[in-house]
């Protein structure tokens, strides 16, 4: 019977399935964060257990990371015990690599796992982080999970996971000048909401799929878990093969021949069956940017603020008002009104290489809007800092006034000092526009590379077709 | 983990939908490295009026008298009464412990989102799905009877109101016998060590690439 993706990957690491479908999965790659792992840790150490395989971790510090003045280590003492934590708990357990703080190769655990080739196709790849979703680009099966898990991965290298249903998401056509994979993927999720793919595994397919970068998909698998999804991935091709080609973790010499052989069998069959299928035209896609406080409350940069008014549903009504509310917009105003009191381009949504190439080619010979208090770019890796310097990204960002910042996570989240007041407004390349997700009272509009420089640039939304 | 098996509690309505971690436990609080004493900040940016940090203690912040948990009518809630897609977002337990730590030990709702849901079960917090006309009577039935409290039977698979009516619910077998003995998953999983070894074995002679470090 011809098999989906995630069939494939489901079927070829089940260790054991009980009669009501509770299936004990086996996982090849463990990532480790500093957030949701040292209770994890320490529950293994109160049960008197040990780490089932070591070998199989990757580990590095990013969330409470701050993201200059590293000389000065981490001054908040509560980030600095989380850090000094996981330090502690990987010296005493073990890892394949680990990365921590001031590491030169430190970086978001999304960017540095596939940069690593720590993340290979057919693999399960688990982290205590939503955002796992992201390595589903190459092929493999990946997923957050919380700290319970962790703890049981740790403990048994296995996951208790029940099948989800097969999606497939698929957009065809070529997407038009200067919109790239964030904008397909909110498009996508504005489409089918942020509960769309709710007990759903994600297979994004497609000729718009296929022509992205791995790092464009990379983005699109991110935001598959905005899209309810716990797992979003794309299928095994040439693009593929060559990205992971040399990489640290990744097999060589005869090894490596084997794996691409047995990777480029990591796609549907022809005739496999889905459980839902939505369809995009990749053409009709237009630069997006969030309104509202969940990432399904998007519009077109031609498109204007929803009015509740002529919204019939009452909770979906209420829900549209109190959004507006909070971020303070008035019903139907159009999207280029939009005005920011900053801008931060990074995240392990668009922190790589290619995401600061993109916004530094609409940011060179430009200087920021003086009514932008601050511009952040803050690269997802060391590596990735490094290879954007080699090429004078840096230089083109600090000449035009943004802060060309150390990697982590920053101000997605604002677990470290890199947040915005309350009141604030931000044009953000990260994932949540969630209340208060940037820091308490901020709003966050979501956008891409492409879109948030064109924004540094103006102050306000601004449809960067316009501008290159 | 604490056990399951029957709960009466008092009803709080959050009338949302989309509640997402962020909003339950906020990232200030993430940087613990403990499990416990997070009640205080459940919701905190919704429940205070001022920003919250770490540490502090709560009982000298301003309340928010807006919102639900700080009316007086719902203190001692037990059960939150929820919309669609409750705990979407970020993976973190973080929010279950918040939950629990309060008080909480039964949510009701349309709809969960996957990861939030499996954390709950990992603690002992009972996520039930109930269709939207049931949580819609509900909504109402709380809003109309300060007092209003449901009594969960998670043996029986029932949430009865407080007129005798019993409303059915589904629940996975294993999560339901995981919660009713308080049972931990890992020492479950490790009476299977000599089967994941094997499989282990197998997958690292047929795919060692999956194994290099």
């Amino acid at each position: 019977m011809p098999q989906t993706l995630y069939d494939k990957l489901w079927i070829s690491h089940l260790v054991r399935q009980e009669d009501d479908g509770t299936a004990l999965l086996y996982v090849d790659r463990h990532l480790v964060h500093e957030v949701t792992s040292p209770q994890a840790y320490e529950g293994l150490k109160l049960a008197g257990r040990g780490v089932w395989r070591a070998d199989s971790i990757v580990a590095t510090a990013d969330h409470n990371t701050p993201t200059r003045d590293w000389e000065r280590g981490i001054e908040d003492p509560v980030s600095r015990l989380q850090v000094e934590t996981l330090d502690a708990n990987i010296r005493a357990h073990g890892a394949a690599a680990y990365f921590p703080f001031r590491d030169p190769r430190e970086g978001i655990v999304h960017v540095i796992g596939p940069e690593h080739g720590a993340t290979l196709p057919g693999m399960t790849v688990v982290c205590g982080d939503s955002h796992t979703s992201t390595h589903g680009a190459f092929g493999c099966l990946a997923f957050g999970i919380g700290t319970s898990e962790v703890e049981h991965v740790l403990a048994t290298q296995c996951l208790l996971s029940r099948k989800a249903k097969n999606m497939r998401v698929r957009i065809e056509g070529s997407a038009g000048p200067c919109v790239s994979a964030k904008d397909i993927v909110l498009a996508l999720i504005g489409r089918i909401g942020t509960a769309g793919g709710t007990g759903c595994a994600i297979e994004f397919a497609g000729s718009a799929i296929r022509a992205l970068s791995m790092e464009g998909r990379m983005t699109v698998c991110n935001m598959a878990i905005e899209a309810g999804a716990r797992a979003g991935m794309v299928a095994v091709d040439d693009r593929t093969v060559e990205y992971l080609r040399g990489r640290p973790l990744a097999p060589r010499g005869e090894l490596w021949e084997r794996a691409v052989a047995h990777w480029r069998t990591l796609v549907s069959d022809e005739g496999a069956t889905f459980d839902r299928v939505v369809e995009l035209d990749a053409g009709s896609i237009a630069p997006q940017v969030t309104w509202g406080t969940s990432p399904e409350m998007v519009a077109s940069v031609e498109g204007a603020v929803p009015d509740p008014a002529r919204e019939a549903d009452s909770t979906r009504r209420e829900g549209i008002e109190r959004a507006l509310q909070y971020m303070g917009l008035q019903p139907g105003m159009p999207i280029t009104a939009i005005r920011f009191d900053k801008v931060f381009i990074g995240s392990c949504t668009n922190s790589r290489i290619e995401d600061l190439r993109a916004a530094a080619a609409v940011v060179r010979g430009r200087r920021v809007d003086p009514g932008i208090r601050q511009a952040l770019v803050v690269p997802g890796s060391g590596l990735v800092k490094r290879q954007a310097e080699a090429e004078g990204l840096d230089r083109i960002f600090v000449a035009a006034g943004f802060e060309w910042r150390e990697p982590g996570c920053s101000m997605c989240l604002g677990m470290n000092a890199d947040r915005l007041e309350p009141g604030e407004r931000c044009a953000s390349t990260s994932n949540r526009n969630f209340e208060g997700r940037q820091g308490a009272g901020g709003r966050t509009h979501l956008m891409s590379p492409q879109m948030a420089a064109a924004a540094a640039i103006a102050g306000r939304v601004v449809d960067v077709r316009r501008m290159l | 983990m604490e056990k399951f098996t029957r709960h009466v509690g008092l009803v709080a309505p959050i009338a949302r939908n989309n509640v997402d971690t962020d909003a339950i436990i906020p990232k200030q609080f993430l940087k613990s490295i403990r499990r416990t004493g997070f009640g205080p900040y459940l919701f905190d940016e919704w429940r205070y009026l001022d920003r919250g940090e770490p540490g502090q203690d709560c009982a000298a912040r301003p309340l928010n008298p807006e919102f639900v948990l700080n009316q007086p009518r719902y203190r001692g809630a037990s059960i939150l009464l929820t919309g669609k897609n409750f705990g979407c977002g970020s993976s973190r337990e973080h929010a279950p412990w918040a939950l629990l730590d309060y008080g909480v030990r039964a949510l009701v709702g349309k709809s969960f989102a996957d990861i939030f849901f499996n954390n709950c079960f990992k603690n002992g917090l009972l996520p039930i799905r109930l269709p939207q006309a049931e949580i819609d009577a509900l909504f109402a039935d709380v809003a109309a009877r300060p007092g209003y409290r449901l009594m969960i039977d998670l043996e029986a698979q029932t949430v009865a109101r407080p007129d005798g009516r019993a409303i059915p619910f589904e629940i996975e077998p294993y999560r339901k016998h995981c919660l009713i003995e308080g049972l931990d998953d890992i020492g479950l999983t490790l009476r299977h060590r000599d089967q994941i070894a094997e499989f282990e074995a197998r997958r690292r002679l047929e795919q060692p690439w999956n194994f290099s470090r």
